[in-house]
């Protein structure tokens, strides 16, 4: 399939923001509301917005993309004022590596490396949504063992703790507590040390897999889980010394990158950025997916909707997952780690030597794959980012038709721009923070 | 749902789209004349949040089963919806023919469709009719083609062992 003639040839508009005197009176009332990110109905219904300056007042400037404070490859193009934001604009794509492409190219086995590294600071999430969509469309969503399940449940939930503690790391690095950097990265890497001990990486596992994960927990693994539950607490209350209490801290986060409930919806934001604005909506108790109905812990919402809600909502989470993992270290339960189902389960290390069938279906499963039945399923899983959807259309092959991600951070950033106006430039490293975008799973 | 009317010996309708089930998800299939119109009743009977809008393109899978009365085509616009009170989801399906492949913006209903839709436009060149902003959003501007298009080569770069004597 090399013919590009169907394919349209295009050259549209360019991405950037343009200035003021190249767009016309329409224009520009569109403009506002489409970098507000909202409807010309809704705008009007904000009421008079605030009169913006002429242009020989206002300098449009690159904020990015090799800036160390837009969390990777993000471009922000901003309008001055002064020191105050008047639009802005993300341009995203520079780390757009076609994953969704790729990802019809793999078969059901080798998609989890794949979808594992779109947002690669809770790889752990995406190989979950991904095992999930692929085991619906199997009709196997109800056979995994339970073992498994909750296996599942503690590597998510683990991996909800080390991605909130590289937001708490950057968080304090955007807004120059600096010393913060070290002691997010240091307890981290307690977790991802954990991980590494499970999965054998420390990011992009490839670990939960179609039909259950990779490996059973190795010996010890419940006294690791413990030292890093002991561990955080007392860090956690160190934070909130260095940090939550610092009324600089507060200074710096309190009302600034304000949303409202109405609003935050309408853009289809998800997660702590929703949760801020006092919506409790939080897919692990409101759609509930493996066992999250049997565990207790509360859904954090905020009230003001700002950055230091987004804040104290992350660092709150993280108290919530050490509720979670307890209640998930009582309840594991012994037994197998994968689905014993001769289609999508090689066969074990042992048989291969002593059966040719089992070196034959062992050869067969990961040189073809299996064939999933035709059909396309959506399903969505609450990442420490917010919703994360997977997307598959099956032709009844061995590969993915489609598969698409729903990315929280690709919907997020849509936000950026109406929490930055009429904020300050300084401020707006604190909202960019804030949001905690992943630029992998923006440009996927 | 409780608006669903099933009348007999017809299938399930919801606002007069036929309605289907994939894996106990329900998939409403509208035209592309009632998409605008339906997506409005279900945003005013509760889908507050539009949770995702992709696409994808049957050029090579042509022979998918859909309800009576619905038309292959060659483009389908596919659009999550999600109602927070009832914790219930949707989805809708529209199918979009290759020799128009032109469709409403949700824009005005959802403004979070905004980077969702010039991404469906980026990577499927599918336009849509109102959108603020419809530029490519993840691919460089002067780019040619859609690349998420199944016409579209995956491009693969043979590997070179640099310094091998073969």
């Amino acid at each position: 399939m090399t013919s590009v003639e169907n394919v349209f040839r295009t050259h549209e508009g360019a991405q950037e923001m343009r200035p003021r005197s190249e767009i016309s009176a329409k224009e520009i009332l569109r403009e506002v509301g489409s970098v507000l990110r909202m409807s010309e109905a809704e705008v009007a219904k904000l009421g008079q917005m605030p009169a913006d300056a002429d242009e020989d007042q206002t300098m449009i400037i690159n904020m990015g993309p090799q800036h160390p404070s837009t969390h990777g490859v993000l471009r922000l193009m901003l309008e001055l004022q002064g020191e105050k934001v008047l639009r802005c604009k993300p341009i995203i794509g520079y780390l757009h590596t076609g994953m969704e492409k790729t990802g019809e190219e793999l078969t059901y086995m080798q998609g989890g490396t794949n979808v594992t590294r779109m947002d690669y600071l809770s790889p752990l999430n995406n190989e979950l949504v991904f095992s999930m969509a692929v085991e619906k469309l199997l009709g196997i969503e109800n056979d995994i063992p339970e073992r498994a399940v909750w296996m599942r449940m503690l590597l998510s939930e683990l991996n909800r703790m080390s991605s909130h503690l590289l937001f708490l790391a950057s968080n304090g690095m955007d807004l120059g507590a600096v010393s913060m950097m070290l002691y997010g990265w240091r307890e981290r890497e307690e977790v991802l040390r954990f991980f590494q001990k499970v999965t054998g990486l420390r990011m992009n596992h490839n670990f939960i897999r179609p039909g259950g994960v990779a490996a059973d927990l190795p010996p010890g693994w419940r006294d690791d889980v413990l030292t890093i539950l002991e561990m955080l607490p007392g860090r956690l209350a160190e934070y909130d010394i260095l940090m939550t209490d610092q009324p600089i801290w507060r200074e710096r986060l309190q009302g600034v990158g304000v949303i409202t409930a109405d609003e935050a919806l309408a853009l289809g934001t998800s997660g702590p950025i929703l949760r801020s604005t006092g919506v409790a909506w939080d897919l692990r108790r409101d759609q509930p997916y493996l066992h999250y109905d049997e565990v207790e812990f509360d859904v954090i919402v905020g009230s003001y909707g700002d950055a230091f809600d987004r804040y104290a909502i992350r660092i709150n989470e993280i108290r919530e997952s050490i509720r979670i993992v307890h209640q998930v270290l009582d309840a594991m339960p012994l037994g197998d780690y994968r689905i014993q189902n001769k289609k999508v389960t090689p066969p074990p290390r042992a048989r291969i030597d002593e059966s040719m069938e089992a070196l034959i279906h062992h050869f067969k499963i990961f040189t073809e794959g299996f064939k999933v039945p035709e059909g396309e399923v959506y399903v969505a899983i609450e990442s420490p980012r917010g919703e994360i959807g997977c997307y598959i259309v099956s032709d009844g092959g061995p590969k993915p038709y489609r598969i698409h991600m729903r990315a929280p951070s690709f919907v997020n950033i849509q936000a950026l721009p109406h929490m930055m106006r009429g904020g300050l430039v300084a401020d707006a490293v604190a909202v960019i923070s804030s949001i905690d975008p992943v630029l992998g799973e923006v440009d996927r | 749902m409780s608006d669903v009317e099933v009348t007999p010996e017809a299938q399930p309708q919801l606002h007069g789209c036929p309605l289907s089930d994939s894996r106990g998800q329900t998939v409403v299939h509208p035209t592309r004349a009632q998409y605008v119109a339906l997506m409005k009743k279900l945003l005013d009977g509760g889908y507050v949040m539009c949770s995702d809008l992709t696409a994808t393109d049957y050029l090579t899978h042509s022979g998918r089963s859909l309800p009576e009365g619905i038309e292959a085509e060659r483009f389908e616009i596919v659009v999550n919806l999600t109602a927070i009170a009832s914790r219930d989801r949707i989805r809708i399906r529209v199918q979009v023919p290759e020799s128009d492949p032109m469709i409403a913006s949700l824009f005005d209903l959802w403004p979070g469709t905004e980077a969702m839709e010039r991404e469906v436009f980026d990577m499927f060149g599918v336009s849509f009719d109102g959108h603020p902003d419809l530029t490519r959003i993840l691919m460089p501007e002067d780019w040619d083609g859609h690349p998420l298009r199944k016409d579209y080569s995956i491009g693969r770069i043979p590997v070179q062992f640099k310094g091998s004597n073969s």
